[in-house]
């Protein structure tokens, strides 16, 4: 045999068999689909560093009916910080849909000495161009302080129906407590959403990750 | 070396290792089974398409294989006005719809005129020992544009020793020109295996919208 051939004999057991080590590329990239892969495809990751805002312009559209934003530890410059987020039909040119949206928050002292549950106006928007709030009053005095959460945005290339989110947040509030928001509502557009971004009301979102998954 | 011996070779680099353009199945759909660690989490087992019907049920694939399901619905448009999305749960392969149940439901609810807001529990929408269908997303509206979303999770539903819980989260809609978002929950309260579950709006048809069935590992 010449050494090529001998080279591809190696690849495989004295069965016929390829041996695990014959191939070359671990991730086999060549392969476009498995039917067995998992249903939550990671389609792109974002890390903040001082930054204004966090856009997601491509990736959103029929490929996928629902796709989730994985926000893990968002810390802000400023204190006492509202992070949020728009939607855009022009691919990230505008962050302006109109929302009706609800929120509200249950919270947690840290002294244990209050806790409460109650519905925020401050936080929901009616037929409102503005951006959503996600996570509220955010204190950033001591550098472990963030929030994470989730927010999941269905059916956004529809151009029938308006899109539905839902999301759930936790965050460590200005107040000293642990507090939770639960958040929802409808960009209420029947152009496709496209574009996704995350702002602070003020200053920079100093760190953090933002992952955006799309759901098979 | 002949044709065939040279395209094989082609396929393979210098090393004699397999090229990853030499695998001709993209989606390698000979594949049946992945290790552990390997595989996703979460399994698509079926999606169901509306098309004015009654009712949407799944009637295979809940079983014991997986540990929790999840069912997401989503742009789920009613044929009338003002109808509610709700599920109900079989024993019995789907012949009959009306295990009993206990749940919760709370609401919270803001109009575009913003004149109107709620946090509050919906005692309209929960269930004492009901056999009944039990709400997941109020009062959506059969406007054109209007819908409801979400997603219901059902735990261990094999289970023969235990009740079987669920929790579901929605958004809708209304009729009304409300935006609405639902937390309901509870346990269906029985011993036996639930192995279907129906969906449908409380009048009229699902006209159009989609609804998918996930298998959960937690192994």
């Amino acid at each position: 045999m010449g050494q090529a051939t001998r080279n591809i004999a190696n690849s495989f057991t004295t069965s016929g068999v390829i041996t695990s080590s014959a191939v070359n590329n671990t991730t086999i990239s060549g392969i476009t689909d498995l039917t067995l892969g998992g249903s939550l495809i990671l389609l792109s990751e974002a890390t903040a560093s001082a930054s204004s805002s966090i856009s997601f312009t491509s990736g959103i559209d029929s490929t996928y009916d629902e796709y989730w934003f994985v926000l893990n530890n968002l810390h802000p410059a400023n204190n006492d910080v509202t992070f949020q987020f728009n939607g855009s039909i022009d691919s990230g040119s505008n962050y302006n849909v109109t929302k009706t949206t609800t929120f509200f928050q249950a919270y947690h002292l840290e002294n244990d000495g209050g806790t409460g549950l109650s519905y925020i106006t401050g936080s929901d928007l009616a037929q409102s161009t503005s951006s959503q709030p996600i996570m509220r009053n955010i204190n950033n005095t001591d550098a472990d302080m963030s929030g994470s959460g989730i927010i999941k945005l269905y059916n956004p290339s529809s151009t029938t129906y308006v899109k539905h989110f839902v999301g759930m947040t936790n965050y460590y509030h200005i107040g000293g407590a642990t507090a939770v928001g639960y958040f929802a509502g409808y960009f209420n557009t029947t152009s496709a959403i496209n574009g996704i971004q995350f702002t602070a009301n003020s200053g920079n979102i100093d760190d953090g990750t933002i992952q955006m998954f799309g759901v098979k | 070396m002949g044709t065939r011996i040279t395209s094989l070779s082609n396929n393979f680099d210098s090393t004699g290792k397999l090229k990853a353009a030499g695998i001709n199945n993209a989606s390698l759909s000979g594949i049946t089974a992945l290790p552990s660690g390997v595989a996703g989490k979460m399994t698509l087992l079926s999606t169901q398409t509306a098309s004015g019907d009654a009712t949407i049920n799944f009637t295979s694939s809940i079983d014991s294989t997986y540990d929790i399901y999840c069912f997401r619905y989503i742009s789920i448009h009613p044929s009338g006005d003002g109808r509610n999305f709700e599920f109900n749960a079989s024993t019995d392969g789907g012949s009959n719809y009306n295990v009993t149940k206990t749940s919760t439901s709370f609401i919270a609810y803001h109009n575009e005129a913003d004149s109107a807001t709620l946090l509050g529990y919906e005692i309209d929408g929960d269930e004492a020992q009901g056999t009944g269908y039990v709400h997941l997303a109020y009062n959506v509206g059969g406007d054109n544009d209007q819908t409801c979303s979400g997603e219901m999770w059902l735990y261990n539903p094999s289970s023969t020793t235990y009740v079987k819980h669920w929790i579901n989260v929605s958004d809708s809609y209304q009729f009304n020109d409300y935006q609405s978002n639902t937390f309901t929950g509870g346990y269906l309260n029985t011993t036996s295996a639930v192995n279907a579950i129906s969906f449908q709006f409380s009048s009229n048809n699902i006209d159009a919208g989609t609804i998918k069935l996930y298998g959960v590992s937690t192994s």
